[in-house]
């Protein structure tokens, strides 16, 4: 499964691993929610960067105290009809000022990116080599959006008032 | 209207070449149907029993001559010569070709109509009351706040994947033509003490499996705070709202299982975090939207035009403007309802002969402005007196001069086993046959005020819990068998009809709607009591005796 991360094809770093599996003496790794909860500041203390992948049935709530020395939450989507992980990544990255990697995993495809992108994800887990492929194109398809977001772009609502008084000012 | 601008333009167009290459990747194997099914869905495409259906949005139901023209030119090039005014203001064309999908949206584009979330699991086209900006008495037009909250509805970053369908209403009328309260969120509008506009908003409205009156959730939310308050509510849905079990996933039932103080406390919380952001409409914002609204140059016409008194001796001219012109705000103007109800006909369908007729007509005596309502019925919102006479014969020369607006045989009614591959029974010939044996004008003006809804399963995309009348199409060892409730309404005394006993065969349904309607015509305590009326002040026994007792 290719791994795009800010953009492009990216190798993953990160070691997945499996609850009850020993842990790697250093190096980034991976780890399930329920581990990452037993043992929070022990892994913290541990050498080298954790990552949490957090399910989409669980409020990110849980997640907040720890967010400032997470290097990646990886959130979930089970199938992509199923979107809770969309506000979860808006929690964080906009409530929460989670500024981390952001990574959509599960049933990630092409058609999904525009939406993830604005809420925040700048990771993929992508499920075809040709979605990963085609990441560029696809997230510059779009030039306008209705609602502000996390990606900061202006709502077209906002823009019109914008490029208006910008015609006002250039007379 | 509003008028698009390049914004809205380009983004429409984004969306038809993304939708372009989703079909390529379809046709080509890339996308199993599984995957596409979501895609299609959200630009508004089904697959029905015989073919595709393509349902394109009418937003608030507002078309211009020149948008409804294109949906002629679209039913004439892709289907078969008609299309199917929904109740959700919608339009659906029912035997398109998927290759061809992605040219009909485009032509759509070019007069500003898109099909985005017609369908799926997301926010779908946003409906108000058909008379919006014209009613006596309306607060405010209510398409300025619907047209922002269809842009900020469209293809939204967070809520595009949600539980199951959501569906806003707006109404700015104390008469409530949109049925709010059997919407996901209702909102009506209001103004506040300082004489400031806002929102009582409703919650959990719906109708299917299990139907729910709306319950209010804030008696007024201010203006500026629509969005980010609309926003709360769709936040704690997509994330609390059940996606194990299709039939519980409407916000309805989240409601329902939380309460509704509870579900009120959560979005409270959510939006006070939510509420000072850019989601708060600055007055800016909100006058440039109603910017790009264009009104009518209305002029100074007296109450009662020559040309209305003559024609008053025509019976027939006068027995349409009685039944099918309504009072306008404007002195001198009607709204002018157009039946698409005529005897033995599909409700709801209209030729592209027709389209193209009416969109001249509009152009002539209505501004280029044609209104579509939830009762599948069309309107011209800005008739001059003047006119009524020259524009009934030439509505009646193009077959839609029906003056049956309200009446008995103006039947809603889901596409059902015809077409519908979730129907159990068939809804179109049960309607049929009904305008057919209330044909006759006096007889069914005698009756009155009475509103029957079909719908072919219990999905109620025919609205039947809230018809005075209502017909549910159900399964019975392979036959088709109707279930009838009455007293139901849908405007803002809404409420849900009372099953008056067993299902009736599909042959014998007629003749249990005319047993109701009989009885009614007995029972009432004078001419003025509605059907809806007589069975509140009475209850279902009365008739339920009548049907049954013979059969």
């Amino acid at each position: 499964m290719p791994l795009v991360k800010n953009g492009h094809i990216a190798t993953d770093i990160f070691f997945h691993a499996a609850d009850g599996t020993e842990l790697p003496g250093d190096g980034p790794v991976l780890v399930s929610a329920a581990r990452f909860l037993g043992d929070p500041e022990g892994l913290l203390k541990r050498a080298g960067k954790v990552g949490v992948i957090w399910p989409n049935s669980r409020d990110v709530d849980d997640l907040v105290p720890y967010l400032d020395r997470l290097a990646m939450v990886a959130l979930v989507f089970p199938t992509f009809r199923d979107g809770r992980a969309y506000s979860q990544a808006r929690l964080l990255r906009e409530r929460y000022g989670y500024d981390g990697e952001l990574r959509a995993t599960g049933q990630v495809l092409r058609d999904q990116f525009v939406f993830m992108l604005r809420a925040g994800f700048d990771a993929f887990d992508v499920r075809k080599q040709a979605d990963a492929e085609a990441f560029g194109e696809t997230a510059r398809r779009y030039t306008v959006f209705y609602q502000p977001a996390g990606d900061g772009r202006l709502s077209a609502l906002n823009r019109r008032i914008q490029e208006r008084h910008s015609e006002s000012a250039g007379q | 209207m509003y008028a698009y601008d390049e914004l809205d333009r380009t983004l429409v167009n984004e969306r038809v070449s993304e939708f372009r290459d989703q079909v390529k990747r379809r046709l080509s194997g890339e996308l199993t149907e599984d995957e596409f099914k979501i895609l299609r869905l959200q630009n508004g495409v089904y697959l029905q029993l015989h073919a595709y259906m393509f349902r394109v949005a009418i937003p608030y139901g507002a078309l211009s001559s020149k948008q409804l023209r294109a949906l002629a030119r679209v039913a004439r090039r892709y289907d078969r010569g008609y299309g199917h005014f929904t109740t959700r203001q919608n339009i659906q064309f029912n035997w398109i070709k998927l290759a061809e999908l992605p040219d009909a949206l485009e032509d759509l584009a070019e007069v500003g109509i898109h099909a985005m979330q017609t369908s799926g699991n997301n926010m779908r086209n946003v409906t108000s009351d058909q008379w919006a900006g014209v009613a006596p008495g309306e607060i405010e037009d209510p398409r300025i706040w619907s047209e922002i909250l269809r842009q900020h509805t469209t293809l939204h970053p967070e809520f595009s994947f949600l539980p199951r369908k959501f569906k806003i209403a707006i109404t700015a009328s104390e008469h409530d033509r949109a049925a709010i309260k059997i919407h996901d969120i209702g909102l009506k509008l209001i103004k506040n003490a300082d004489g400031e506009t806002g929102f009582e908003v409703l919650v959990g409205g719906g109708l299917g499996r299990t139907p729910f009156i709306a319950k209010t959730i804030k008696p007024f939310v201010h203006g500026r705070d629509l969005l980010s308050y609309v926003e709360a509510i769709l936040r704690v849905y997509n994330q609390y709202g059940r996606r194990d079990n299709i039939y519980k996933a409407r916000i309805k039932i989240l409601v329902h299982e939380l309460g509704i103080e509870k579900f009120a406390k959560e979005v409270e919380e959510e939006w006070q975090l939510l509420r000072d952001s850019a989601l708060t409409l600055d007055p800016a914002v909100v006058e440039d939207i109603r910017s790009r609204f264009s009104y009518p140059a209305y002029e100074k016409l007296p109450h009662m035009p020559d040309e209305l008194k003559r024609a008053a001796h025509d019976p027939l001219f006068e027995r349409w403007r009685r039944n099918s012109a309504f009072p306008h705000k404007v002195q001198g103007y009607s709204i002018v309802t157009i039946s698409l109800k005529p005897v033995g006909a599909p409700p709801g369908d209209a030729t592209a002969d027709q389209m193209d007729a009416l969109a001249d007509l509009a152009d002539r005596y209505s501004f280029g402005e044609i209104r579509v309502g939830h009762e599948q019925n069309l309107a011209l919102p800005h008739v001059a007196k003047r006119d009524l006479p020259a524009l009934w014969k030439a509505l009646d020369r193009i077959g839609l001069a029906t003056p049956n607006v309200n009446l008995v045989s103006d039947i809603i009614a889901c596409p059902g086993l015809d077409y519908c591959s979730l129907a159990n029974a068939r809804s179109i010939p049960i309607a049929q046959e009904l305008t057919r044996r209330f044909a006759n004008h006096d007889t069914a003006n005698l009756i009155g005020r009475l509103h029957i809804n079909i719908s072919g399963c219990i999905n109620a995309c025919g609205h039947h819990h809230v018809g005075h009348i209502g017909i549910l199409g159900v399964e019975k060892n392979g036959e088709e068998f109707y279930q009838i409730t009455i007293g139901g309404r849908a405007d803002e005394n809404a409420q849900m009809g009372t099953l008056i006993g067993p299902a009736v065969p599909y042959a014998e349904v007629a003749d249990v709607i005319e047993d109701i309607v009989e009885a009614y015509l007995a029972l009432r305590d004078s001419e003025g009591e509605l059907f809806v009326d007589t069975v509140k002040r009475l209850g279902v026994e009365p008739f339920k005796e009548r049907v049954y007792a013979t059969r």
